[in-house]
């Protein structure tokens, strides 16, 4: 029987086992949204703004592993999602994007609502296909769903003509991918395997990094089980926080412009690193050339083979899939009699532990103002370290990186390769609805959280009942902070004049606010957010929390990893 | 070191292909002084070939990224073995006077076909390396020239070595 394009997009999307479709509805996706309202096979979730749709489908795909949906209109409603997918892009998030798109002949034409969707998210996208056949719909949703969530994983775009959702056709859903210019490699090559082996039992000083990788190729048990067998350090990047328990001793932190002390000094001067699905970013090993200049060998593992060599030339490339090589290496650790040099090993943790003691992340806790870092202290404490917790962007998300102690992957929900603010929210609510019966906190500031606001609405539309954590500072607290160092603490649009009375916003959507001006009052008000009484309710806590305060230990930009600003150094 | 490079790549003959590959290159802040793109034998793939200057790291970088597209199927640089460059170049010239045989004999030096005459003009087709047809272009007075068009380079690998899908 012959179906019309819209039914295709509705059972290629049930055929994937799509839970949740986050979209706002518009003219050229109105044959889409029709089939929608005959099916229930997945549930549609209405945002208030596009760029929310995206976030909320990128969150869903980062706590749950699968492919996250988003579906929207042409035109504004392409331009609006491109900063969600831009943010899935940079973090390698497999979500599928369904644009809407003026009928075909009226492509090219300067129709109403059209944009070139394909040649705007081209960059940033993994991929992305216009479909001018309603013959190819089918066909084409399969490759997406299997190029979004394959080899290292990324944003899809789907760009559907509004008659190609009209024009009629059989729905065949292809049971298999086949495509000749698209094979990722899975599995490392054996004799750099060896290789790698024999450099790890070499090191005198070693170290293992991993990066978001590891959480999103699902190899958090392995790289545990490594860590461990090796006896070995190891530190995650911002977006590998709980791909190793954070409270476990072997781990130092989080590295980088923000990263313990104890973490940068191992990086710098260890002679073996392992890095595992991360990529040398710029925030993480500060100057490549400051880097380079102690002498140590590189294990390289990364499922891009482009990211390897990009920034910092390693001495062992491992291409393939996190978890296959990670299985690959215990194997080979296993068999093998040699065992790393125990003293020299032992020589090691003694420096480390000697870096530890500086205990970088202490901060001041007297006083009559709230500390941030003191608010996300108890908040871990409050839930007991198994929330799921998103962030905006800025100092509050450098403090909850910092001091919330990921010991799970897929907990800790941010933006970080692109920094987006405005992302806290929509992750909440994307997180939720994913898992209902869990704790969800979005940490975020007075100054992210007026970037999606319009998103409390849909949480009452669906009773998602995140905890908005709000360290409200009145400024724009990362800005201030490079403002104070490096421009003569010249605050230049950085202050949040006006704000609303953020209880009373909270009220006027149908949640529960709440204000907290003094520390002794952080705990039992958590507490009471995250009792049983509110466990339905969306709660919006403003944390009035100190203005000054700034995030600590911080590597300038262009400096090197070992040259770090501390706290009581100023 | 910085070398000149020529990346052949064969891709998937699709709208937008051309422009993914061209996309990334400016995005990612690449060299191209020329790029070259037709269908093969089989229809469904284009050949292309990229002429672009860049240190070790960066050629190797491109390469990478190049292979990372999801239309590329195959990507070999050309530089690496032996191989056959090729570029077309039609240039029209001022033929009058003394200067009319003059330009003529210049044509026939570097092997140059006159494929079309004017009273006052020769279009002059050749084809070499690059580096051929810029030493035409010296070799005349810049004065004489009208109009020039050059394909860009084509390569080929020497002997057994190939692209194949």
């Amino acid at each position: 029987m012959e179906v019309t394009g819209a039914e295709i997009v509705v059972r290629c999307l049930a055929e994937e086992g799509v839970e949740f479709v986050f979209g706002y509805p518009g003219g050229a996706v109105l044959n889409i949204y029709d089939a929608i309202f005959k099916q229930d096979k997945f549930k549609h979730v209405l945002v208030r703004h596009e760029q929310a749709a995206v976030h909320a489908a990128d969150a869903y795909a980062r706590a749950t592993g699968r492919v996250g949906v988003a579906l929207v209109t042409s035109g504004p409603g392409v331009t609006n999602a491109v900063t969600g997918i831009a943010t899935a892009y940079m973090d390698s998030i497999p979500i599928v994007v369904i644009s809407g798109q003026v009928p075909t002949p009226a492509i090219g034409l300067d129709a109403f609502q059209e944009v070139d969707a394909v040649g705007i998210t081209r960059p940033c996208v993994k991929h992305n296909f216009l479909v001018k056949d309603v013959k190819d719909l089918a066909a084409t949703f399969k490759k997406a769903f299997h190029i979004a969530a394959s080899g290292r994983p990324g944003p899809v775009l789907i760009d559907v003509p509004k008659d190609v959702t009209a024009h009629l056709t059989e729905f065949v859903y292809p049971a298999t991918v086949e495509m000749r210019s698209y094979n990722p490699v899975v599995k490392g090559h054996s004799g750099q395997l060896k290789r790698a082996v024999q450099m790890l039992l070499e090191a005198k000083r070693p170290m293992i990094y991993a990066g978001g990788g590891v959480v999103l190729g699902d190899a958090a048990p392995q790289l545990t089980e490594l860590t461990r067998l090796l006896g070995f350090p190891c530190t995650n990047t911002l977006m590998g926080l709980g791909g190793y328990p954070a409270t476990d001793r072997q781990n130092l932190g989080m590295l980088g412009m923000h990263g313990t002390y104890e973490a940068n000094m191992a990086m710098q001067h260890c002679d073996v690193l392992l890095a595992v699905g991360a990529r040398f970013d710029d925030r993480v090993i500060g100057n490549p050339a400051h880097f380079a200049r102690e002498q140590r060998r590189i294990i390289h593992i990364d499922v891009d083979p482009s990211s390897i060599s990009k920034r910092v030339k390693v001495d062992v490339p491992i291409v393939g899939d996190v978890k296959n090589v990670l299985d690959d290496l215990l194997a080979l650790l296993k068999q093998s009699k040699e065992k790393n040099d125990a003293a020299a090993l032992n020589a090691w943790w003694t420096q480390i532990e000697l870096w530890r003691s500086k205990d970088c992340l202490k901060y001041n806790r007297n006083g009559s103002i709230i500390k941030p870092q003191y608010v996300v202290e108890k908040l871990w404490e409050v839930t007991k370290g198994d929330a799921y917790v998103t962030s905006d962007v800025g100092q509050h998300q450098m403090w909850a990186a910092q001091y919330y102690k990921f010991d799970k992957p897929r907990r800790w929900i941010n933006s970080g390769g692109l920094g987006t603010m405005g992302v806290g929210l929509p992750y909440a609510m994307g997180v939720q609805l994913a898992f209902p019966d869990a704790q969800v906190a979005c940490i975020t500031g007075e100054s992210s959280i007026q970037m999606c606001i319009q998103e409390l609405s849909t949480c009452k539309q669906y009773r998602i009942p995140v905890k908005v954590i709000t360290l409200n500072n009145r400024y724009m607290g990362m800005v201030r902070q490079w403002q104070e160092f490096f421009y003569g603490s010249r605050y230049a649009e950085s202050y949040m004049e006006s704000l609303p009375d953020f209880v009373k916003l909270a009220e006027a959507y149908g949640h529960v606010g709440m204000r907290i001006d003094k520390p002794e009052d952080v705990e039992a008000a958590l507490k009471e957010a995250f009792s049983p009484a509110l466990k339905e309710r969306l709660v919006f806590m403003d944390f009035q929390t100190d203005q000054t305060e700034n995030v600590f230990p911080m590597v300038e930009g262009g400096k090197g990893l070992s040259e770090m600003i501390l706290a009581e150094e100023l | 070191m910085v070398r000149r490079h020529i990346i052949s790549l064969l891709m998937e003959n699709e709208a937008g292909a051309l422009s993914r590959v061209a996309g990334l290159f400016s995005a990612r802040a690449y060299n191209i002084e020329s790029l070259t793109v037709a269908p093969t034998e089989d229809a469904t793939l284009s050949r292309m070939t990229i002429v672009t200057v860049g240190s070790e790291e960066v050629i190797e970088q491109i390469t990478k990224q190049l292979n990372k597209l999801v239309d590329v199927i195959k990507v070999m640089d050309l530089t690496e073995g032996s191989h056959i460059e090729r570029e077309l170049m039609l240039v029209k010239v001022k033929a009058v006077g003394a200067g009319r045989e003059e330009m003529k004999r210049t044509a026939d030096i570097f092997r140059g076909r006159i494929i079309d005459v004017t009273d006052a003009t020769y279009t002059i087709e050749l084809t070499g390396t690059g580096s051929k047809l810029d030493a035409f272009l010296e070799a005349i007075d810049p004065v004489f020239i009208i109009e020039t068009v050059r394909t860009g380079a084509s390569g080929i690998g020497r002997g057994e070595r190939s692209l194949k899908a």
